[in-house]
């Protein structure tokens, strides 16, 4: 068990490492000096030339990846060229706003996700089956853009029920919360319904039916806790998939958060905080992933005890 | 009692596999059944297809050019001579909307493609030598799956620059690992069947055995995941025009004109609602077209 937690772990940090590098070096294909790129026609060539020196872009290359990972570990990520700020402080106050629109999302999805895939699994082939399993297809296929777009046309902006876009208070949460957990909230009502299904099949509901539990008390304590387990790899799954949506619900809602700061430094052209923001919602996948199986191990007793 | 089950399920399967000939019939067949039993899926085929016709015959179907500027109408809502109104330039968006379908649906097909043969490739290597290929490989995938994927589309947008070319590119890079995943997975189950030790005894030599015995028998499999890969890809690309990151005017695609409406939202919201309805109408059409198939052709598919 130790040993497997131990060579999982190394793979992530290999994973992370990977990252890294491919991140270096894509940014690296670029062309052009950014420098003179971020100064434009106004740069005249002895100021490129001191800050190209600056900031040791004029190193060979693999001496800049091998600095660049040892201030990583330090908590170094460099100063965002647009913003004048260093990247670590930039991601850290976006980071809280990330988090609070993923956690809000996540939970919005799972509630409505787990509610749904229950009932649907319940009434199989009834009408609320066919209603729910439809919304959540559509769920599926809608462009987070789109719900983004029209939640903030009707609900903000015709009925003014709720704030139209920025971070302030909860109520300015709900919106962007429920657009980017839509989708996440289809996958998981699918996927709680056909695990749900296979499950009430199995031997151990009968005897449980047949000891005489009720139908309420089979479901939960012995179906939905057994079908919960692909639920909790599923989240990891989603947690990558809502950080990508983030992108696009902070940027409709104006949230300052990891994804928005990610369009701010492609649309400035700004690498130190590209690298940065990149690298950064990267590693809480992968830390996520992680935690995913480590939780998954001690959910499920065959794995803990098989391990 | 459920082991028993599935162990059936998966003989049945392998004995299906195992049937040379028998699969070429049996793949049409169960193709054509699925369009008997489906009706959903069979009616988003329809759906696509019309779809493609629109785009193929968008000079025809429409009056105006797709750049016409009429900027004595601009913003006109839905009207008999422009059916769906008009956007900020007074051009029709109908038009646009055809024409747009000519550059999302390639944006979908082109690159899902690509993703497929690198990662059929790549994962039949993998799955066949094991060892060190199988390592190199492996990590690779999980390198390119560890990113969030819009941000590694942005990313690989802003290193490579605009254009529809480079969306392509960065569509087929990111998809290709978790076809690679899933071809391993089917390469090692397919290397353990009986025809695989029969072909080996008589000398067939590695490349040979991949391309004539392993990639047909996956073909099912590939099939399911192009057509459930194609609307990610379309949502993929949207997501970045929307973000002004991907195609560029005066190109038109789907995700562009939802983004160029996002500024006239609250006056004339039909120019974004218009392309996005559009979009989760393919991707959905993909969607149902994909989960037939994949009832119909490769039913252990299922569980991913």
């Amino acid at each position: 068990m130790k040993m497997k937690l131990l060579s999982r772990l190394g793979q992530s940090v290999i994973a992370l490492l990977g990252v890294a590098l491919l991140l270096f070096v894509m940014l690296r294909v670029i062309p052009g000096n950014p420098v003179a790129v971020l100064m434009g026609e106004h740069g005249d060539d002895a100021v490129i030339a001191r800050m190209t020196e600056e900031l040791g872009l004029d190193q060979p290359i693999l001496t800049q990846f091998f600095r660049y990972i040892g201030d990583c570990l330090r908590g170094n990520f460099g100063t965002s060229y647009s913003l004048g700020k260093p990247v670590l402080q930039l991601m850290g106050d976006a980071f809280v706003n990330t988090l609070q629109l993923s956690l809000a999302a996540a939970v919005f999805a799972w509630v409505l996700g787990i509610v749904s895939g229950v009932i649907a699994a319940v009434r199989k082939n009834g009408i609320l089956d066919h209603l729910f399993m439809g919304i959540s297809l559509v769920g599926v296929s809608i462009p987070v853009f789109m719900t983004a777009v029209l939640l903030q046309y009707f609900i903000a902006f015709r009925l003014h029920w709720l704030p139209i876009s920025g971070m302030a208070g909860w109520q300015s949460l709900i919106l962007p919360a429920v657009a980017l957990g839509w989708n996440s909230a289809g996958s998981v009502a699918r996927l709680v319904r056909s695990t749900l299904l296979d499950i009430l099949q199995e031997d151990y509901i009968d005897t449980a039916r047949a000891k005489g539990r009720r139908q309420m008390g089979v479901l939960v304590f012995h179906a939905l806790r057994n079908a919960m387990l692909p639920v909790v790899t599923m989240m990891a799954l989603q947690f990558s998939s809502l950080l990508s949506g983030a992108v696009i619900t902070e940027t409709v809602f104006s949230i300052n958060g990891i994804g928005r700061l990610a369009v701010q430094a492609i649309s400035g052209r700004d690498v130190p905080l590209l690298q940065g923001t990149v690298l950064f919602a990267t590693a809480l996948v992968i830390l996520g992933n992680l935690a995913a199986d480590m939780l998954y191990s001690v959910l499920d007793p065959r794995i803990r005890k098989g391990g | 009692m459920r082991m028993n089950r599935q162990r059936e399920l998966a003989d049945q399967h392998l004995r299906r596999l195992e049937d040379g000939e028998g699969m070429v019939n049996s793949f049409r067949a169960d193709f054509f059944r699925m369009f008997r039993a489906n009706r959903l899926a069979a009616f988003s085929l329809l759906l696509i297809l019309l779809m493609i016709l629109g785009a193929a015959l968008a000079p025809v179907l429409t009056p105006y050019a797709y750049d016409d500027m009429d900027l004595q109408r601009r913003l006109s809502p839905p009207s008999a001579e422009h059916l769906l109104g008009t956007d900020e330039g007074g051009r029709d968006i109908l038009t646009r909307l055809l024409y747009g379908a000519r550059v999302s649906l390639m944006i979908g097909v082109v690159p899902t493609v690509l993703s497929i043969l690198i990662g059929a490739l790549l994962g039949m290597l993998a799955g066949w030598y094991g060892g060190i290929t199988d390592t190199v490989i492996m990590r690779l995938a999980d390198i390119v799956l560890a990113f969030p994927s819009m941000l590694l589309a942005m990313l690989m947008m802003f290193a490579l620059g605009d254009g529809i070319i480079n969306v392509v590119l960065t569509l087929a890079m990111m998809n290709w690992a978790s076809v690679a995943r899933i071809v391993r997975a089917e390469t090692l189950r397919l290397k353990n069947a009986e025809y695989i030790d029969a072909a080996r005894t008589i000398g067939v030599s590695g490349p040979v055995m991949l391309l004539r015995h392993i990639l047909p028998n996956c073909l099912p499999t590939l099939i399911v995941l192009f057509t459930l890969n194609v609307p990610t890809a379309i949502l993929t690309e949207s997501s970045l025009s929307f973000l002004g990151l991907g195609i560029q005017a005066p190109d038109a695609s789907w995700g562009l004109m939802v983004n160029a409406g996002k500024n006239f939202l609250f006056n004339a919201p039909w120019l974004s609602v218009i392309p996005g309805l559009t979009i989760m109408v393919a991707v959905l059409a993909f969607n149902f077209l994909g989960d037939g198939l994949r009832d119909a052709l490769d039913p252990h598919l299922k569980d991913r």
